[in-house]
């Protein structure tokens, strides 16, 4: 039984029940409603240029976030208030973001502009004062290729002195829209050329849904599956979206259960609260954007090489629900991981819930490296979690990403601390100890070499990081006055 | 002496901070590239297949699949052009449209399907079976060498002196190989062009910096005269030099299959198949030698150039000539040779991209500074300083310098910057040890001014005055974000003397001004600007003749004010002095035309004055270094940059902040990485990584010498902008390796290659660490 896609666009109500899963939000902007301020210029959610908010309820709370609408699908905007840039100017004047942006010479070519200013006005909105740094990380992804910048992070801080969110168009009108979001049902189930898009009402929903579709493709933040689309033209029906699903987060003294639809950005401020090392990590992850569609679910999940979340989660321990029906089990994370490709995830299973473990007493850190320092995918990813009693090691676990198919901890490194003092030459043992864990490939991320290289160097940090000595570089401007 | 009370009341002078003309419809949404237009009714969409193969015969070409696909109308290949299969924009007729027995590159276009909508095109393309009978292949310049490649064009020899006795003669030597990788343009809007089929020929409507080109390109394929061409573009969404002559190949397919179906048909790209089937940025080898004394002074200097220019020549030729004019940078060299070896190779053929072959020309001289510093103990900006031109020297291709203003900028740069302090600071930092080294560096440009082939420094405007006083604009110059059309505006409000909200630049367009030169090698304001200078001079001197005779005066009487003529000391409101003129049936509209002076080339012998003038510049940078990762972050860069008497200060800053960004994102994170079958494997942003917010210096100061006025007679003494602070992203590279060589105690040259990656900076790490 169909029952269409609904949502709203900028000021109008919209219902397709011909949709099908690959069909993107970008398209039908510029293609069905000759909306073409927002462009394209990748078609796979790294440069920002088609940037538009995605409005949608958290428990009652209307909340805007900027997201990719290249790999945004029109399935997935149901329930959503999408506002596009077109919807900024109204009675022709200029927006305060847009304004600061044309006082600063924000624009040259204007191509990547209306991206910006959308990222911009989100970050406007939620962040009454940002700092530079607060200005720069919202800005991840977004690229412009002709001003170097600094025009634009300028701008951002002009319009957050002109303020003006109280009279901001969406907040005035936050109540109408939250209502007309309220109104639209949580499910939907639409098809275009018998090619099926499915939007579960609930969890129990999605479990029967599998059970009838085992062989659907499972599209939560759609920030992998969107390439195989837009890039790749894969056929991706029929589809079942679970963006909208399995949002809860629980912390207790001992762990944080996140549901498997947790973006990263929803993360975030629980890591802050409880990890607040790892926030660099998550903030080097993605884009924005990126951010704000990813799941932490889906990139455990996809079974990537380099799993951006999954070295971290396995040094902390964690264990992932599966749940196939009614029945459910749980397993460690690094279990999951089979071989490239391979995953442990049965037909009509789906990933529900992730169990991370708090470090408590333990020593932990987070690094990633890459090409470019922020949204760009890790040459080396690693976790680093040690136990330490009486200046014993008791227990250490080494994960990396991006040095094997898999993401994989690091056994013999593992074993060269686990019973030796906490001290500087059992580091140096493990460091030397990781070459013998890892084959890596070269690629056009990094060569096996440094890839080795780098990962004896990560453990050397995390010691010389807890013997108190600058290891890290920084982006604050005081830090390095 | 001419009354300026009333200039305070107009806005959109020369000189002044203007906005980009463009910006409010910018920060909308509204203004509208060449995909925003709306589409003529009947439009079809092309898509092309590219090769899967570097080099090699084809064997089997079935294109049946792809006939057969839903919504496809036609299946194009070279067989279906009506005129010669080629767009070569040099005359060597080695570029064609669709390749036909054999594929030179992987990703070369083998032919072209359309349908009714886009994505049928692109999902039909993918249908097709093509199977190729390998070939040998060479992708790098020293392979292509040592495979007997042979050049795409021929190369240059420049030389002053004996190089080899001045080298012999030299009490110390440096020599070495500097490996200089290549760049993707990164337009933020992709390629992109449609054409709209009449009659009697076809409009095209496209993301060109070359309109003229895309005219005689397209009338070429179609066999049609040019002016049975128009060709229309009001913005791109970036160049570079990426859109000179690579949107040839796209204009000449939609316009192709517009005439065959005589129906509009669009083509644009995939991000992705634009990164492999369009040239990019030269990368180079440079095997360099030179000799030098005690004092650090160069005697004499050596260098070849092997350039990957891929399978074609397009541009290399003066591409790789530039990388020679620019090889002494601003540094005398009392006895020079340098050769170019423009290598062919089984890749794409490599094309124009801001600085055009000068910034790997410059880059080779600051290594040699960075050699000689290292060698001698001394501080690099010393060695740069006792090798300074002086006016009156000759460069490599014997064109005297006479306007170096190198020496005061340094001094200011190194005052406001704190040089001597910061640098001292970043010693004792590295002194300690510590994983995080510092590193500085303060390096120049000196930056040569005109086409190097001389024709194309020309250019022509037409300016409107319509009877209600308003103006509209029209010149060859594109507009793809620079300012162009903002800064002509300017020249032409200066010129009359009335606000620059009466003033309108319209869309570039074949159709007004005729056998244009690129809007390329910084040289748009220059020229048209000019040009438009000109047209303006045309009708105010009828003007000034026509109030003279209707009013009895002198032309010393006729005086241009603030939005007025003044006419025997009486104010005429500039619409009532417009009208009148209509009314009395002058002229109110021009021509105008430019052509620079003074220039001059003779290839053969490596002789003449190539340039108009020099544009300078310097810039300090400062890194941090994580030497367990080799990851860095810019803390602090100082800009102080030449652009003489500047049209518009905040459009020449823009430019001088975003070149200098585009060009550190050339030495540090923008890696092309081919895999051994010579597939382009960094072909989107997922994997080819140019700067972020976050990647700009943490503190950038960027100021402009506003002392420095043009000793040329150039639009209102001042200089081109578009490409010389590209080269100041070079002082980010010797600060890169500065913290890198405190590892050895500065005794040992970093000797970075470029890109300087994370990966790279660690090899270097690596490698001193190994000799401390």
């Amino acid at each position: 039984m169909t029952s269409p896609i609904r949502f709203l666009l900028n000021d109008t109500e919209i219902s397709l029940s011909e949709v099908a899963p690959d069909d993107t939000l970008l398209d039908f902007l510029r293609l069905s409603r000759h909306l073409t301020g927002t462009k394209e210029g990748c078609a796979e959610g790294d440069c920002g240029a088609c940037t538009v908010l995605a409005g949608r309820l958290h428990g009652g709370v209307l909340r805007y976030e900027p997201v990719n609408a290249c790999i945004r699908f029109l399935a997935a905007c149901h329930g959503c208030h999408i506002v596009t840039v077109e919807h900024l100017s109204r009675q022709g004047e200029l927006h305060p973001v847009q304004q600061a942006m044309v006082d600063h010479h924000g624009s040259q070519c204007g191509f990547c502009t209306p991206g910006f200013v959308m990222a911009l006005y989100g970050l406007w909105m939620g962040n009454p004062d940002p700092s530079v740094l607060e200005i720069e990380t919202a800005l991840q992804g977004n690229l412009c290729r002709c001003t170097g910048y600094e025009p634009i992070v300028k701008a951002a801080r002009a319009a957050a002195q002109a303020g003006g969110q109280a009279m901001d168009a969406l907040a005035l009108e936050r109540e109408a829209v939250a209502a007309k979001l309220a109104a639209i049902p949580a499910g939907a189930d639409a098809a275009r050329d018998g090619r099926r898009a499915i939007l579960p009402a609930d969890v129990d929903a999605l479990a029967q849904a599998l059970l009838d579709h085992p062989e659907a493709t499972i599209i939560a933040g759609a920030t992998d599956v969107g390439l195989w689309v837009t890039k790749f033209l894969r056929p991706i029906a029929p589809a079942i979206f679970i963006g909208h699903l399995m949002k809860r987060i629980d912390v207790s003294s001992e762990d944080i259960r996140i549901g498997a639809g947790v973006t990263y950005s929803e993360f975030s401020p629980f890591v802050e609260e409880t990890m607040p090392g790892l926030v660099d990590y998550i903030e080097r992850i993605g884009g924005w954007q990126i951010r704000n569609a990813g799941t932490i679910g889906g990139n455990i999940a996809n079974g990537s090489p380099i799993g951006e979340m999954p070295p971290l989660l396995i040094a902390l321990g964690a264990r992932i629900v599966l749940r196939r029906g009614d029945a459910r089990r749980e397993i460690a994370l690094e279990s999951y991981f089979i071989e490239y490709g391979k995953q442990d995830r049965q037909n009509g299973e789906f990933l529900e819930s992730i169990a991370i473990p708090l470090p408590q007493g333990a020593r932990f850190a987070g690094y990633k490296v890459s090409k470019r320092a922020h949204a760009d995918i890790s040459a080396v990813a690693c976790g680093i979690c040690v136990h330490e009693e009486h200046g014993m090691i008791t227990e250490a676990r080494i994960a990396f990403g991006g040095m094997a198919g898999i993401p994989k901890r690091a056994t013999a490194a593992e074993a060269a601390l686990r019973g030796r003092p906490f001290a500087r030459d059992s580091f140096e043992a493990a460091a030397n100890a990781v070459a013998g864990d890892f084959q890596p490939l070269s690629d056009w991320r990094a060569s096996a070499e440094y890839r080795q290289t780098v990962a004896a160097n990560l453990i050397r940090r995390f010691w010389l990081e807890q013997e108190g000595e600058p290891v890290r570089l920084s982006r604050s401007v005081e830090a390095s006055a | 002496m001419k009354d300026r009370s009333k200039n305070t009341a107009i806005s959109g002078l020369a000189h002044q901070d203007m906005r980009h003309e463009s910006a409010h419809l910018h920060v909308t949404g509204r203004a509208d590239y060449t995909d925003d237009l709306r589409e003529p009714a009947g439009v079809l969409h092309a898509a092309l297949g590219l090769s899967k193969c570097a080099h090699g015969r084809i064997t089997l070409l079935d294109l049946d699949p792809v006939r057969e696909a839903p919504g496809v109308v036609a299946v194009l290949s070279a067989v279906d052009i009506p005129g010669p299969n080629d767009i070569s924009p040099n005359g060597l007729h080695d570029d064609p449209i669709f390749a036909e027995d054999v594929v030179m590159f992987w990703g070369q276009p083998i032919f072209a399907v359309v349908a009714e909508t886009r994505d049928q095109a692109r999902r039909a393309a993918a249908l097709a079976r093509v199977e190729y009978a390998a070939l040998p292949q060479a992708l790098d310049p020293i392979a292509a060498r040592d495979a007997g490649m042979g050049y795409v064009t021929e190369p240059l020899t420049l030389k002053r002196g004996d190089a080899l006795a001045g080298l012999a003669n030299a009490p110390r030597h440096v020599s070495g190989r500097l490996k200089v990788g290549g760049q993707d343009h990164f337009y933020l809007e992709g390629q992109i062009a449609m054409a709209v089929p009449d009659a009697e020929g076809v409009e095209v409507f496209v993301s060109t910096q070359h309109p003229s080109e895309v005219q005689h390109m397209v009338a070429h394929a179609l066999d049609l005269p040019a002016h049975a061409v128009v060709v229309n573009v009001r913005r791109m969404g970036g160049g570079f030099g990426g859109k000179e002559t690579q949107m040839n190949l796209f204009a000449c397919v939609a316009a192709i299959a517009a005439r065959k179906l005589n129906r509009p048909v669009k083509l644009r790209p995939d991000r992705d198949e634009d990164m492999q089937a369009t040239g990019k940025r030269h990368d180079f080898v440079i095997d360099y030698k030179a000799g030098f004394d005690d004092q650090g002074r160069i005697l004499a200097v050596e260098g070849d150039f092997f350039a990957r220019c891929g399978f074609s020549a397009d541009l290399s030729g003066p591409v790789t000539d530039r990388a020679l004019f620019h090889a002494d940078n601003a540094y005398y060299y009392p006895d020079v040779v340098l050769r170019s070896h423009p290598m062919r190779t089984n890749t794409v053929s490599n094309t124009a991209f801001r600085g055009f072959g000068g910034p790997q020309g410059v880059i080779m001289a600051e290594r040699l500074i960075e050699d000689i510093a290292y060698a001698t103990g001394l501080d690099t900006l010393e060695v740069r300083k006792r090798n300074l031109y002086r006016n009156g020297q000759l460069t490599p291709y014997h064109q005297q310098v006479e306007d170096q203003i190198l020496p005061r900028i340094f001094e200011e740069l190194e005052a406001s910057c704190d040089y001597a302090a910061r640098r001292q600071a970043v010693l004792d930092h590295n002194a300690k040890g510590g994983v995080i080294r510092r590193g500085i560096a303060l390096t120049p440009v000196k930056f040569g001014i005109s086409f190097t082939a001389t024709w194309f420094n020309q250019a022509g405007a037409l300016v409107h005055i319509y009877s209600d006083g308003s103006i509209m604009v029209n010149h060859g110059g594109t507009e793809m974000g620079q300012g162009l059309h903002t800064k002509i505006a300017q020249v032409v409000a200066e010129a009359f003397q009335v606000d620059i909200s009466r003033i309108r630049v319209t869309k570039t367009t074949t159709e007004k001004v005729p056998n244009t030169s690129a809007t390329a090698a910084s040289s748009g304001t220059d020229l048209n600007g000019m040009a438009a200078l000109d047209a303006c001079d045309r009708i105010k001197a009828r003007l000034v003749a026509f109030l003279c005779e209707a009013e009895g005066a002198t032309p010393d009487q006729v005086e241009f004010i603030p939005n007025h003529i003044r006419v025997k000391g009486r104010d005429v409101p500039f619409a009532e002095a417009i009208r009148r003129a209509y009314m009395a049936r002058v002229q109110l509209w021009s021509d105008g035309f430019y052509a620079t002076p003074k220039i001059h080339w003779d290839r053969a012998n490596g002789t003449g004055r190539p340039f108009y003038y020099f544009a300078y510049g310097a810039a300090c940078s400062e890194v941090s270094v994580d030497t367990l990762t080799g990851e860095y972050v810019i803390e602090r860069v100082d800009v102080l940059h030449d652009v003489g008497r500047s049209l518009n200060p905040a459009i020449d800053k823009g430019q001088v902040e975003g070149g200098f960004v585009q060009g550190t994102g050339w030495l540090t994170s923008e890696e092309l990485w081919w895999d051994q079958r010579g597939q382009l494997r960094t072909h989107a942003p997922s994997t080819y990584k140019i700067p972020l917010a976050s990647d700009r210096p943490k503190v950038f100061n960027v100021t402009l010498a506003d002392w420095s006025v043009n000793a040329e007679r150039t639009i209102k003494r001042s200089k081109a902008v578009g490409e010389p602070p590209f080269m100041l992203g070079i002082s980010v590279w010797e600060a890169l390796g500065h913290a890198v060589a405190s590892l050895a105690d500065y005794r040992v040259a970093p000797r970075l290659d470029a890109p300087a990656t994370p990966e790279e900076v660690l090899k270097a790490v690596e490698r001193l660490r190994g000799r401390a």
